[in-house]
């Protein structure tokens, strides 16, 4: 297992930047995320860890060695794709062993590391089948398989869990999580599900056009969100965000949201007159009897456990987490409160999050 | 619009029962969701009401008149499938016109155009009228797709997995949208799907399939509160249901003849404790909660927790179960 290092990496296609130079290093045994939309990079920052592309500028450590320029089949690097591509005429123990015999290991050492990777992955019954009559869960559990097989230095995987269905690819995201737990292979994932991302990453790098735009543990990056670009992407429903424009200075406590105040934690940098966003998770928005803000139910989702209530403020619309057993009605005026310790204020053209206590407690961990 | 009414159809193909002795009745303006895995025989029944199929005993009758051999055409249906099917060489407006533009409407082009533009500011498509259907994004076509359904008013809109194909917000976004869209007009919706997700939040009442049988009907509360059987139980929640037997964990009611219990995270208490019987195994952080993975002997614990408390992984704890769903040895829910 190893780190690995990326120092001012970039790509261009032609014209085209698929990536701005990035600098962040993976940890070694880590489980890492590239978050971000479809064009946002994250693939191709794989596929150049990986030396399926070579980088424009920039140099690329494995284990400190530099690889910048090596070949894929030189770098030590296992893969998985979405589609598990098997070999379809070769049995559950053949796909998994291939890699092996690519590489010339002697017979008996192939046998027990198939073994025991069959028995990592709960899938010691399924080694004499063919792979042609697997599930779409166990042909991901043979690809995975293949893959961890030879022990590379690290793991790259590119939305492996794509293809399959919601209920089914969170099952798929606790057994891998449970894996890493048990190996501690150094893994770079790519996806743009932020359940997927939530859910496994020790840490998530999230993109857009080409950037790295934050880069934290998942309850860093729900938490204290950097940009507007990774609070509306993450979270489910993602961040609600309010409109206004004010002056801000730094020891500001308070917000006027287009004439309502709000209680937010305290600013730590000034803003001239500008046009700024209010962030607002929506687990962090309670419906009560009498509170800052004033809104008309325009949709409610029960989920069981949680409803969410989609409402219309002047401020824009916005959706609220409550419980199940609140009750409520579409088109009923509701009062809000806000979580006033929780709430981010961005400034709306750059995107960028002001400095705030929020971000502090970060500091003090 | 009118009361749609499915009576004791069967319908089979060759050897499979698609449908079993279905009953349903769907009234004005209810929004109901068939929810069931792929081949429980959902689809079915909405091709069945559509007349698209013929059903091989039973009766489907609109506002009491008797449907059930009528042909599709005759039956004032709108269908939107999960492939949303344009016009490619239509722009997006007449594509949007087209079902009004059928010799069997005759619809002045003035009142074409209105409509459809109302249609479009619904569906949000009104930006995009003159563009090409194929210079689309995906959910823009399904927005069309839908948007082409809505623009008549028909007795039931059908919809088959609308929202399957598009990504994760946008379905999210059109969930909404149309369940208010349907509010609006007063719309009468049958509407298949596999997510649990859209049942729940969309449906006035959800129908649970269970191989060809329609196993339960009622509010996505009453489903979700008072399953009938162990099946309709995994069928809703998440995380799912923990279905456990009866005598391994303390409850505070628990019928006697109860052999297997339904413990979701409402029926939960957890309190940590060294001696406690339960591990955690996996606590996975999703923002605005967590998945807290517990494992208990052989079996596994799955409950949500709220995100102020932080859990570790080998961490013990007590668990004992509020008021849990029991069922008998048949799978049946007893009576609290």
């Amino acid at each position: 297992m190893a780190e690995i290092d990326l120092q001012k990496v970039q790509k261009h296609f032609g014209d085209f930047t698929a990536v701005r130079e990035s600098s962040f290093t993976i940890r070694d045994g880590e489980f890492f995320v590239l978050l971000g939309p479809s064009g946002c990079g994250k693939t191709t920052t794989l596929r150049m860890i990986a030396g399926l592309e070579l980088p424009t500028h920039g140099k690329i450590l494995l284990d400190g060695e530099d690889v910048t320029y090596k070949r894929a089949s030189e770098r030590d690097i296992g893969f998985v794709f979405q589609l598990f591509a098997l070999y379809p005429h070769m049995k559950v123990r053949e796909n998994i062993a291939f890699p092996l015999k690519c590489q010339s290991v002697k017979r008996a050492e192939i046998k027990r590391r198939v073994e025991e990777v069959a028995k990592l992955l709960h899938i010691e019954h399924l080694l004499d089948r063919s792979v042609s009559g697997l599930s779409g869960g166990d042909s991901q559990r043979v690809a995975l398989g293949r893959a961890l097989v030879r022990r590379a230095k690290a793991c790259m995987m590119d939305e492996p869990l794509g293809a399959l269905d919601a209920e089914f690819r969170h099952l798929m995201c606790v057994e891998l999580h449970a894996l890493h737990q048990r190996i501690r292979a150094t893994t770079v994932y790519v996806t743009h599900d932020q359940t997927e991302a939530m859910s496994m990453a020790n840490r998530i790098a999230v993109m857009n056009h080409g950037v790295v735009v934050q880069i934290g543990s998942p309850q860093d990056i729900y938490d204290r969100p950097a940009a507007m670009h990774v609070a509306g992407f993450i979270g489910n429903p993602p961040m609600n965000f309010l409109s206004f424009r004010s002056r801000v200075t730094a020891g500001q406590d308070r917000v006027q949201l287009n004439g309502d105040p709000v209680r937010v934690p305290t600013l730590l940098e000034a803003s001239p007159e500008t046009a700024l966003t209010l962030g607002v998770r929506p687990e962090h928005v309670s419906l009560v009897s009498d509170g800052e803000l004033r809104g008309e139910i325009f949709g409610l989702e029960y989920m069981g456990t949680m409803q969410v209530a989609t409402i219309d403020t002047k401020h824009g619309r916005l959706k609220a987490r409550i419980p199940a057993s609140q009750r409520v009605s579409v088109g009923e005026n509701v009062a809000l409160r806000l979580d006033s310790e929780r709430l981010v204020v961005f400034d709306t053209a750059s995107g960028i999050a002001l400095k705030s206590q929020l971000f502090e407690e970060q500091a003090r961990g | 619009m009118v009361d749609v009414v499915v009576d004791r159809v069967t319908k089979r193909f060759g050897e499979v029962e698609a449908n079993k002795d279905v009953k349903l009745t769907i009234p004005t303006g209810e929004f109901v969701v068939l929810l069931g895995p792929t081949g429980a025989g959902k689809s079915t029944l909405l091709r069945l009401i559509a007349g698209l199929e013929k059903p091989d005993e039973g009766r489907i009758s609109f506002d009491g008149a008797d449907v059930t051999r009528a042909p599709p055409a005759q039956r004032n249906v709108s269908v939107v499938f999960q492939q949303y099917s344009l016009y490619p060489h239509l722009s997006v407006f007449d594509n949007l016109a087209f079902p009004l533009r059928s010799p069997a409407h005759r619809v002045p082009e003035a009142d074409i155009r209105k409509r459809v533009e109302e249609v479009a500011r619904l569906v949000r498509i009104d930006h995009k009228l003159a563009n090409s259907a194929t210079r689309l994004s995906g959910g823009e076509m399904q927005r069309v797709a839908i948007g082409r359904a809505l623009v008549r008013r028909p007795a039931i809109y059908l919809m088959d997995e609308p929202l399957s194909s598009l990504d994760a917000k946008l379905r999210a976004e059109l969930r909404v949208e149309i369940k208010n869209i349907q509010a609006n007009l007063g719309a009468t919706v049958l509407y298949v799907t596999h997510d649990q997700v859209e049942a729940l939040t969309m449906a006035s009442r959800i129908g649970i399939f269970e191989q060809g049988r329609l196993v339960q009907v009622g509010t996505p509360r009453e489903i979700y509160e008072q399953p009938a059987n162990l099946y309709v139980a995994a069928r809703l929640g998440m995380p799912a249901i923990n279905l456990l037997p009866h005598d391994l964990l303390p409850a505070d009611r628990m019928p006697g003849n109860t052999v297997t219990v339904g413990a979701r995270t409402e029926h939960i208490d957890l309190v940590s404790a060294t001696d406690g019987p339960a591990e955690v195994e996996l606590v996975e952080y999703l923002g605005s909660e967590i998945y807290l993975h517990l494992r208990l002997g052989r079996y596994k614990l799955v409950t949500l927790v709220p995100p102020g408390r932080r859990w570790q992984a080998g961490e013990r704890a007590r668990v004992t179960l509020r008021s849990p769903l029991c069922f008998n040895a048949a799978g049946k829910l007893l009576a609290a």
